[in-house]
């Protein structure tokens, strides 16, 4: 029996391997604790703080978008919360548009209408080719800031519509019936006519409603009496809607609205799975879910007023202001990740199989359902993963607030709270384990839907 | 009984015969009442849009005005005589102006190396890489600093701004990055626990939090875990953080493209007898690399618009000159904040939408090979 050749220790991988091991974990742990051993000194000769007492301190400052309550004589801490909750409100905004905003602009990038995905294209190159924060400072300082001072606002009222109201819906019937005519005849230019028809009696039935709700005379409109929004270098004002006694039911028939429907869900598939006849469940549950409610909102004696703004002196007294920080902030957000969001809507398309949608297209199914129930179902796993990725872009990215003084985490704790404080070691790291955390928070949450989606998978 | 047809049904009309212009009508714009409804509204918006362009970029724009008196008009267009102006702050922000020469020579020799490495059929490209990513950063450093021995004097940091230093942040980002994400993508994959958690920690953690806290934590934080007088200079800490930042996102990139790889090249390797280093540096890297070339590209555009950010600690980057040039006192105009925008943009753009399509026609070139 042959002794295995004995070779030098340098040459054995395993020993080989403890010893990168070893190296490696001495530099590491020595660079940490030379650089904790520096901090504390640094920190110390300098007079700056190295614990958390300054979270229970006055903070001193204000803060000009508040959720909960919070004055100059609040804590830091406070600011903190104020800091992250502006955070959430405007990922958490800008997470649910930006999705919808995607989830269009990538279809239709691989529409069959030329101008359609032209204009997809253009959007999702232009937007993702120009840096956010170049955005940001654009629809800020170039759009919003330049807005006129409330006296001048825009409001509804620059636009003025005018057309009488008989001729409204006699030009809608019309229009309607002819573009149904079309349809059913499918004539030579068909889809011309039947186009036409529908924008016309769209466009019809748009005017009278707006009439019906201007209530003016000759159909002429001047609509912001009405509704209250303006528009002006202070924010955007719209009404505020104020709850009176009884507007609990209505929210109880919200909530009966919603378990009823979803409780027809599960009834009508556990149905079609055993007839194979298949219900009407949106239209049911979208009748639930505005009827009840509506029917809670009569009985109760109509609960609900809104405060209207109205301009005193220099400014907009009443109703709800949204400042145009928060504005510049939102569209940019949501304008930028919708291009992204598009193109991983794009390819996760492209990414099923082209027979899925032709064998669609053989049962008969019409290209929009084919779209909703054969196509987008097996999209979404090759979507999901990146689109977790693009939410917490957004959710990062929202940190550039502290460019245009949105008073968002960033600029409330880890700008004024650092520069009056000095605590720079504990505020950069309080901010980052909070985005650490919210990322990993996303990503658990985006993983659970995930492993759903997969199970239908063989 | 049910009822049975005995004579043959008269024939269906044949499908209404279209070609040529009709056809691609039909086929584009026409192909269904949402389609036909979208063409009609987008060509509505298209004649409202089309001519309020023409008229801000060419028929109303101002060419030359030295002044500015004429972007003050009321219905005056993009101000170019404004860009025009400001070409040089924006280019060099503070730089002594007898001094740009250094400047231009370092982006004309970077232009030329770029493109020698960029050209498809370009000769000896080890060395074009060589003086890229080795000399070429050094050279510039002491070029753009200063260098007493060759009687060029310094000029201290606090002076560089503009496009040059955009440029420069980008750079060092995309040249430290490469060999970083490598290292750190090899580190994440390793059989050693220790390296493979060390790689894992950092990774996840630069990815998990804003550009903005890591440049934050490089420009306040950094000064503290260094002893007093190894305090780096202004501009170079906010390049650390470029660094990491950058590296730790090549890294998974480079990671998609090792796990990508078949698992015999390693086996193979590992047959011929090639230590694990060869193993990576003859045969998985090279292959890897090339697969990801556009996830690599996709990172450059990424960093390149992220350069913008070091504004936040105080560097005058590109777009920090226009920023101050559009609130110059001098130019105020209702114009020129919406010039100074549309010009960055459109600067931002040309490069990003070229790296962009440089990368789509290389992973044509090199998925050719791949075709059978």
């Amino acid at each position: 029996m042959r002794t295995p050749p004995t070779i030098s220790l340098l040459h054995d991988p395993r020993w080989r391997g403890a010893i990168w091991q070893v190296a490696l974990a001495v530099i590491v742990g020595f660079l940490l604790w030379e650089a904790a051993d520096n901090a504390m000194s640094n920190m110390r000769a300098r007079g700056i703080p190295t614990n958390f007492d300054f979270w229970n301190r006055t903070a001193g400052f204000d803060i000009n978008q508040t959720l909960i309550s919070y004055s100059a004589v609040s804590t830091y801490g406070r600011a903190f919360w104020v800091g992250l909750i502006n955070t959430l409100v405007v990922a958490g905004i800008g997470i649910v548009l930006a999705t919808v905003i995607g989830f269009v602009i990538g279809v239709m990038r691989l529409s069959t209408n030329l101008l359609a995905r032209s204009f997809a294209s253009v959007y999702v190159e232009a937007l993702r080719n120009i840096p956010l924060l170049l955005q940001l400072l654009f629809w800020y300082n170039a759009i919003l800031v330049p807005l006129p001072a409330p006296r001048g606002s825009l409001s509804m009222s620059s636009i003025t519509l005018s057309l009488p109201d008989t001729a409204t819906l006699v030009v809608s019937a019309i229009a309607a019936g002819a573009a149904f005519a079309a349809w059913r005849l499918s004539l030579r230019f068909a889809s011309i006519v039947t186009a036409l028809g529908v924008a016309v009696a769209l466009m019809a039935l748009l005017f009278g409603a707006l009439s019906f709700v201007g209530q003016s005379g000759g159909g002429m409109l001047h609509f912001a009496d009405h509704l209250g929004v303006y528009l002006n270098n202070r924010g955007l004002f719209i009404p505020e809607p104020q709850f009176g006694a009884g507007s609990e039911w209505v929210l109880l028939a919200f909530g009966l609205g919603i378990a009823l429907s979803l409780g027809y869900g599960v009834y009508a598939r556990a149905r079609q799975m055993r007839t194979g006849k298949q219900s009407p469940v949106l239209l049911v549950s979208m009748c639930l879910l505005v009827a009840l409610p509506l029917i809670a909102f009569e009985a109760s004696g109509r609960p609900l007023a809104f405060a209207f703004p109205v301009l005193r002196g220099f400014n907009f007294q009443g109703g709800m202001r949204i400042s145009p920080e928060f504005v510049a902030l939102t569209l940019g957000l949501v304008l930028y990740t919708a291009a992204f969001i598009a193109e991983t809507v794009r390819s996760g398309i492209q990414a099923v199989a082209k027979g899925q949608g032709e064998a669609a297209a053989a049962l008969g199914l019409r290209q929009g359902l084919t779209l909703r129930l054969v196509v987008l179902p097996q999209a979404m796993r090759v979507i999901i993963p990146p689109l977790t990725n693009q939410y917490l872009n957004l959710t990062k990215n929202s940190s550039l607030a502290v460019f245009i003084g949105y008073p968002d985490l960033v600029q409330v704790f880890a700008g004024t709270v650092l520069n009056q404080t000095g605590a720079a070691v504990q505020v950069i790291a309080v901010t980052m384990v909070v985005y650490l955390a919210l990322s990993l928070l996303t990503s658990m949450l985006m993983a659970l839907y995930n492993r759903r989606m997969a199970l239908a998978e063989r | 009984m049910s009822f049975v047809r005995t004579i043959p049904s008269a024939p269906l009309p044949p499908p209404v015969e279209a070609r040529g212009a009709v056809l691609w009508l039909r086929q584009n714009l026409l192909s269904g009442p949402f389609s036909a409804l979208f063409t009609f509204s987008a060509c509505a918006a298209l004649l409202w849009l089309v001519p309020q362009l023409w008229h801000y970029f060419v028929a109303d724009a101002v060419l030359s005005s030295p002044d500015g008196q004429a972007c003050r008009q009321p219905g005056a267009g993009m101000c170019w005589s404004f860009i025009a102006n400001k070409m040089e702050f924006f280019l060099y922000s503070s730089y002594p102006r007898d001094q740009v020469w250094r400047v231009n020579s370092c982006l004309v020799s970077g232009a030329v190396l770029i493109t020698w490495l960029l050209w498809p059929s370009a000769r000896s490209k080890r060395l074009g890489g060589a003086l890229f990513f080795l000399v070429y950063p050094v050279a510039c450093f002491w070029l753009l600093h200063g260098f007493e021995a060759l009687s060029l004097r310094t000029v201290p940091t606090n002076l560089w701004g503009g496009i040059f230093v955009s440029l420069l942040v980008s750079l060092v980002g995309i040249v430290v990055s490469l060999p970083g994400g490598i290292l750190l993508a090899l580190g994440r994959r390793s059989q050693l626990p220790v390296v493979r958690f060390v790689s894992t920690l950092f990774i996840e953690f630069v990815r998990g939090v804003p550009f903005i806290t890591v440049l934050f934590m490089a420009n306040t934080m950094l000064p503290l875990f260094v002893p007093e007088n190894w305090s780096p200079d202004r501009l170079v800490r906010p390049l650390i953080g470029v660094s990491l930042f950058a590296s730790a996102y090549m890294a998974e990139v480079v990671r998609g493209g090792l796990q990508a790889m078949d698992k015999g090249q390693y086996e193979g390797a590992q047959a011929l007898g090639l230590t694990w280093w060869q193993m990576m540096r003859l045969i998985i890297l090279p292959q890897a690399l090339t697969t990801v070339i556009p996830g690599i590209v996709n990172t450059f555009i990424g960093l390149f618009k992220d350069t913008t950010l070091v504004a936040v600690v105080g560097i005058a980057d590109f777009l920090r000159t226009v920023e101050t040039a559009r609130l110059d006192p001098a130019w105020a105009g209702p114009t020129i904040s919406t010039s100074g925008y549309v010009f960055a943009g459109l600067f931002y753009f040309v490069f990003c939408y070229g790296m962009a399509r440089y990368s789509l026609l290389m992973e044509r070139r090199l998925s050719s090979g791949r075709k059978r």
